[in-house]
Order: C-alpha cells, then sequence, then structure tokens
C-alpha cells in the first residue's frame, strides 16, 4: 500500500512516498515503523493517541482510528496539521 | 548517606572548550580554542527542531545525547558517537508506561539528560514533561521509567497538571548522582519540591524543609505541591553543599541536615533573588552565580530593570557581587533560562550563558568581565560546556 509522507518525516523514509502493509491503520504503521525504525513514535505516543499536530488521511478522509480496516486500494496520505500557522 | 568527605579538584590545562548550544530551533556547537578568544560556530544540527538539552558524555569525551522534538512530532533523543558529526536517534526514546486503559500519560518532551557516575559508563537518566524519570543502561539508545516515581499516586498529585507548571509544562530536572555513590540521587520537580532516593529510586525523602512557598495564599509549605525548584546544583568539591535557585529564593543545602538556608536574602532588594540558572565553582563550594530576572508582578521574565548581570558569591551565600562589566547597561529584556548557564573547569573559570535573545555571553575571568561570542540564534534553552577527546 502506498503511504505519502509529511516532509517532517521524511528523514526516516527519504521519499514523499512509502510502501507498507496492513489490515488495519494500526498495522500499517507497524510495518511501516519496521521498514523505517523510529517513524511510528513521532506520530502515535505512546497510549496508542494520534499525536495533536498529526492528521491521517484514508482516500481524502480523515480517520481517528487505529483501529479502523484498510484496503489494498486504499490511499494513506499521512499529514502535519496546519497548527495555525 | 556517605560520611561527609571533600573531593580534592584540580584545574585542568588549558584545552579546547567547546559550548554546546540547544535553541527552540535546532542546535549549535560552538567551539573555543585553548585560550579561549576566538570561537567557530558549528551548526545547525537539527534545524526547526525544539532542543531542551545538548549534553556531552564526559566519561568518554566524545559521545552526544540531544533531547528533541518538533511543532508537529512526538519527542526524542539523538546521540552521536562523533562529537557531533554524525547522529543516530534512540531505538526506545523516554515514553511512559502503556495504561490498560488507554487513558496513561505521554511525554511531551525530554527536558533534561544527566550523565551517570563514573562507575556506570552507560547510565544515563532523563527528565521529562509531564514529570518523569527514566533511565538508560545502554548509552542512551533504549530508554525505560525508572524509579516509582512515574506512577506513585502522591508523586503524580505534587507533580500537578499543565496548568501547575511552567508555560510549556511542568518538568523533572535537575537530576543529580552523588559522585561517592550511585544509588545516591537527587531530582527537582517544578512543581513538585526536591526529593533524594539513597536507593536507587526505590525510595524517595522529601528535601523541602526550610523553602519558602509564595506567600499571601495560605498555601501550606509542608506540602510539595507548593514548592518550585528552579535549579538545583552539587558542589563537585563537596557532594554534601547543594546550592538552589528557586522559585522564592536562592538556597544552600549542607547535608547532613535536610534544612534548606535561604542564602538570597542578601541580595540587593531591587534585584531580589529570582531567576532559574545557578552555576557552581568546580573546585570551590563557596563560590556560586546566579542570574537573577523580574518575578515581581505579572512575573514578566525578563532581566530587572531592562539590565542584565550574574551574581556570584564567594562565602557560601553571605554575600553577593554584581557582575555586569560587558553586558548591556539597559533596555535588554532577555533572561537566562535554567539549563543556560553553565561554567567550564580552567584554572580562571569561564562561565557561559545563553540568552532568551539568542546571544551566548562568556567569561574567562568568573564573571568579572563578558563577552558576546555569537548573536542571533533562536530562544536558548540550554548552554553546557565540553572538552572533547
Amino acid at each position: 500500500m502506498r503511504v505519502m509522507i509529511p516532509s517532517a518525516l521524511r528523514s526516516y523514509t527519504d521519499a514523499g512516498q512509502a510502501e507498507a502493509q496492513g489490515a488495519t491503520l494500526a498495522l500499517l504503521l507497524d510495518d511501516l515503523d519496521r521498514r523505517h525504525p523510529g517513524i511510528r513514535f513521532r506520530m502515535v505516543d505512546e497510549q496508542g493517541r494520534i499525536r495533536r499536530h498529526i492528521r491521517i488521511f484514508i482516500n481524502g478522509m480523515q480517520e481517528h482510528d487505529l483501529a479502523r480496516a484498510l484496503r489494498d486500494s486504499d490511499e494513506v496520505i499521512i499529514a502535519q496539521a496546519l497548527s495555525g500557522g | 548517606m556517605p560520611a561527609v568527605r571533600k573531593k580534592k579538584t584540580t584545574a585542568r590545562k588549558p584545552r579546547n572548550t567547546t559550548v554546546l548550544v540547544a535553541t527552540r530551533k535546532g542546535a549549535w556547537l560552538i567551539h573555543g580554542d585553548a585560550q579561549r578568544k576566538t570561537w567557530k560556530i558549528d551548526g545547525p544540527h537539527f534545524l526547526g527542531h525544539v532542543i531542551s538539552h545538548l549534553v556531552l558524555d564526559p566519561r568518554d569525551g566524545r559521545t552526544l545525547l540531544a533531547a528533541a522534538k518538533t511543532g508537529h512530532l512526538g519527542p526524542t533523543v539523538f546521540r552521536s558517537t562523533d562529537r557531533g558529526r554524525h547522529w543516530k536517534e534512540a531505538a526506545q526514546p523516554p515514553a511512559f508506561a502503556k495504561a490498560a486503559d488507554g487513558g496513561g500519560r505521554s511525554v511531551d518532551h525530554t527536558f533534561w539528560l544527566t550523565p551517570g557516575p563514573a562507575s556506570e559508563p552507560d547510565v544515563w537518566y532523563a527528565g521529562t514533561s509531564p514529570q518523569g524519570l527514566f533511565r538508560s543502561s545502554d548509552g542512551g539508545v533504549n530508554w525505560k521509567p525508572y524509579s516509582i516515581i512515574n506512577d506513585d499516586p502522591k508523586f503524580r498529585e505534587w507533580m500537578g497538571t499543565a496548568q501547575d507548571g511552567t508555560p510549556d509544562g511542568p518538568k523533572l530536572h535537575s537530576i543529580i548522582v552523588d559522585p561517592r555513590d550511585a544509588r545516591h540521587l537527587y531530582i527537582g520537580m517544578s512543581g513538585g519540591g526536591v526529593h533524594e532516593s539513597t536507593d536507587g529510586g526505590q525510595n524517595w525523602k522529601t528535601l523541602i524543609k526550610g523553602l519558602d512557598v509564595v506567600e499571601g495564599f495560605g498555601f501550606d509549605p509542608l506540602q510539595p505541591t507548593f514548592h518550585d525548584p528552579h535549579c538545583l546544583r552539587l558542589c563537585p568539591s563537596n557532594p554534601d553543599r547543594i546550592y538552589q535557585q528557586n522559585h522564592c529564593g536562592i538556597y544552600r543545602l549542607d547535608r547532613p541536615s535536610d534544612t534548606w538556608v535561604r542564602i538570597g536574602k542578601s541580595m540587593p532588594k531591587s534585584v531580589g533573588d529570582i531567576g532559574f540558572p545557578l552555576v557552581v565553582h568546580p573546585r570551590d563550594d563557596n563560590r556560586a552565580w546566579v542570574f537573577p530576572m523580574d518575578g515581581s508582578g505579572v512575573w514578566p521574565r525578563t532581566s530587572p530593570g531592562g539590565k542584565p548581570a550574574a551574581y556570584g558569591t564567594r562565602n557560601g551565600g553571605k554575600t553577593w557581587q554584581r557582575l555586569d562589566a560587558g553586558l548591556p547597561k539597559q533596555q535588554a529584556w532577555w533572561t537566562v533560562k535554567r539549563q543556560a548557564m553553565c561554567s567550564d573547569t580552567q584554572a580562571s573559570l569561564g562561565l557561559y550563558f545563553g540568552t532568551t535573545s539568542g546571544e551566548v555571553w562568556s567569561s574567562r575571568d568568573e564573571g568579572k568581565r563578558w563577552n558576546c561570542i555569537v548573536r542571533n540564534l533562536p530562544e536558548i534553552y540550554a548552554v553546557e560546556t565540553a572538552v572533547f577527546r
């Protein structure tokens, strides 16, 4: 599955896109972390909450639930929140 | 408690000093020559990252740890084993234990880094916001929650919430390891008081006797909640002496006593004894320096009257001397944060501080004369010295 990576996280992926697999959003991020160690903790805290200034979109719709099921055809975009500036 | 014993420390031969500068927008290494007359700036490292602390491991003279986060991303720790040429992220940065109900705390940023003692070469400690104590036993690669503090209901109550801490969150800081005993620890909690463990963090004793609390509200001085130590420093030449810059004055503690003595009362009334940083002399336990700020009214957190100055004592705080030669005489409204003032170890002791307006100042003569060595950096959070090997 193709995952779009924001500029703040490209030090992990060296690219604006990355490949990862997972039946849910949580599993996708786990796989992304296996391929690019450390990237998940910068987006998701130790309690499993998406960090305050990180946004995740699936097929153009914002998703807050890491348990959300994914299909291979889904497009996942990770973005930095505008955060007022 | 180990017996009172003064440790003999000697001045080092002049060696090149590097000033490690952590700022709101990255880190810089400022390399000096042996005479501390010319300085070469190296950076930025981690441009755009909030760097709360950048510290050299004095045990190997080449490993650096940097506590980092960015506006969007979660916190982490970066590590260099080649004096800052290359950096690698910690495999497991400081993080609280996961709560079963998902409602547990998460680290916003690592604020303070302390290398362990010489007897424990790979040990590091970290203090975080929200307040937590963490330890690494592999040189800063993997971090784990340490001691009972992070989850103890009593400590959690003293730690307060985001509303009880400094503007960017309550902080656990000033982690001090007794150089004679690796299991003897001190910590400062802003807020939450000063605490000591003599068994490696399994049990803690509160050390707040003698400390004042904010007047006029009926706050109980026996409650750690009402105490806000800003900075604790143990004297390397006498590990039984600790100085403290507190929200409510400057103090000294001589163990085995557990009662702090307010030594800031002898500061000029027009300046007061409020501030954040405090530096102790590495070889003379009667000498220390502070950098007062305006803590009146709405707490402007600026130099009092716009006239910045360090103050130094040569007699354990009985008297203080104003040290402002070379500093702006007026209309300078910056101040110095709690980790942003330090010394080197040379015979004529060098002092250094970084300002909230991005300047680094140094003195080669123990504060008698100050020179600005770097301008126009971002807001400075921490300044440490390093002698690389």
